[in-house]
């Protein structure tokens, strides 16, 4: 009866040590995955009209890659996805037309008039504007905004197919 | 050769562990030291720099990025990038705030934070509401030195 009990129970001990071996590669495995994405590249579905005519107004795929924010290579002319600054859990996706120190004049509203507004965005801050000046919300709008909100960097556009590669 | 396999060995775990302990760091919890006063007497009640206190600072929260008035946040500086502050809220979206000047809405999406030690303390009274972005985590515990482990209120 005893002898029944321990073979079952050596059965068993097998059976789980397999299972937890594997366990471990799927979590070792799920944790290269969101190292990767959060700290080397990852691909990012956009959508919207605010930054017509570089990118489609139906949804592009691109791929962005997170090291050059870390080491403070953002550049002008970039085309970075940032956390809103008015809703922490959207991002956005838009070109960097100022960096710290930078005096930028703007038209205030595009749509009214040609009134415009000169800022010099502030220590710590970056200036960030759609290419689609009359269909988006930006620093034009909410100011500048810290550059530790930066997340990524757009490399390249990958889906649809016709448009693959570099965002001009 | 039987050195060379070791450092391999070595190598995989070592590589291994940084992933994971990144990973958990992220998303999990992560413990960090408190410099400087600002915080006092909530944290580092003295001044000397040998015994800061190291706090756990939990990561579920940026699921939703869900805070509240009184929580102990972990974020970054908007005016030094790479630099990261430790200051309580004390005013969430659409509350109004009066500093020395005037009252301030704090704007949708931002919070005022503002040290416990309100005479040396460099946060919202010196570089405004920041975006509620910027937080990195929030303080739950108190874990060193021992004989201050405790829970963190309001």
């Amino acid at each position: 009866m005893s002898m029944r009990l321990m073979s079952f129970l050596k059965q068993w001990r097998g059976t789980a040590k397999e299972a937890f071996e594997n366990v471990s590669i799927v979590a070792k495995f799920l944790c290269l995955l969101h190292v990767t994405d959060r700290y080397i590249i990852s691909t990012t579905h956009v959508h919207g009209p605010s930054m017509l005519p570089t990118l489609n107004l139906t949804g592009d795929v691109i791929l962005a890659e997170h090291l050059s924010h870390r080491f403070g290579k953002i550049g002008l002319g970039d085309v970075v996805l940032v956390r809103s600054p008015r809703d922490p859990n959207r991002m956005v996706t838009k070109r960097i037309l100022g960096l710290e120190g930078d005096r930028l004049t703007f038209s205030a509203d595009p749509l009214v008039g040609d009134a415009s507004v000169s800022v010099m965005v502030p220590k710590g801050h970056v200036w960030i504007q759609g290419d689609n000046l009359y269909a988006s919300t930006d620093s034009r709008h909410f100011g500048p905004i810290p550059y530790s909100l930066i997340e990524g960097k757009a490399l390249l556009r990958v889906w649809p197919p016709e448009y693959f590669g570099s965002l001009r | 050769m039987g050195i060379q396999n070791i450092l391999w060995q070595v190598a995989k775990k070592s590589f291994t562990g940084s992933i994971i302990g990144l990973t958990i760091s992220d998303r999990c919890c992560s413990v960090v030291p408190v410099r400087g006063d600002s915080m006092s007497p909530t944290f580092n009640p003295q001044r000397n720099s040998y015994l800061d206190d190291y706090v756990l600072v939990d990561k579920f929260c940026l699921k939703d990025y869900k805070f509240a008035r009184g929580d102990v946040v972990v974020f970054s500086s908007p005016t030094n990038f790479g630099d990261r502050y430790i200051k309580r809220i004390v005013g969430m979206p659409g509350e109004w705030i009066s500093s020395s000047r005037d009252v301030i809405r704090v704007p949708e999406g931002h919070c005022w934070v503002e040290g416990d030690n309100k005479t040396s303390s460099l946060d919202s009274r010196t570089f405004g509401p920041i975006p509620l972005g910027l937080i990195q985590g929030r303080v739950t515990r108190v874990l060193w030195p021992p004989q201050r482990i405790s829970k963190i209120g309001q």
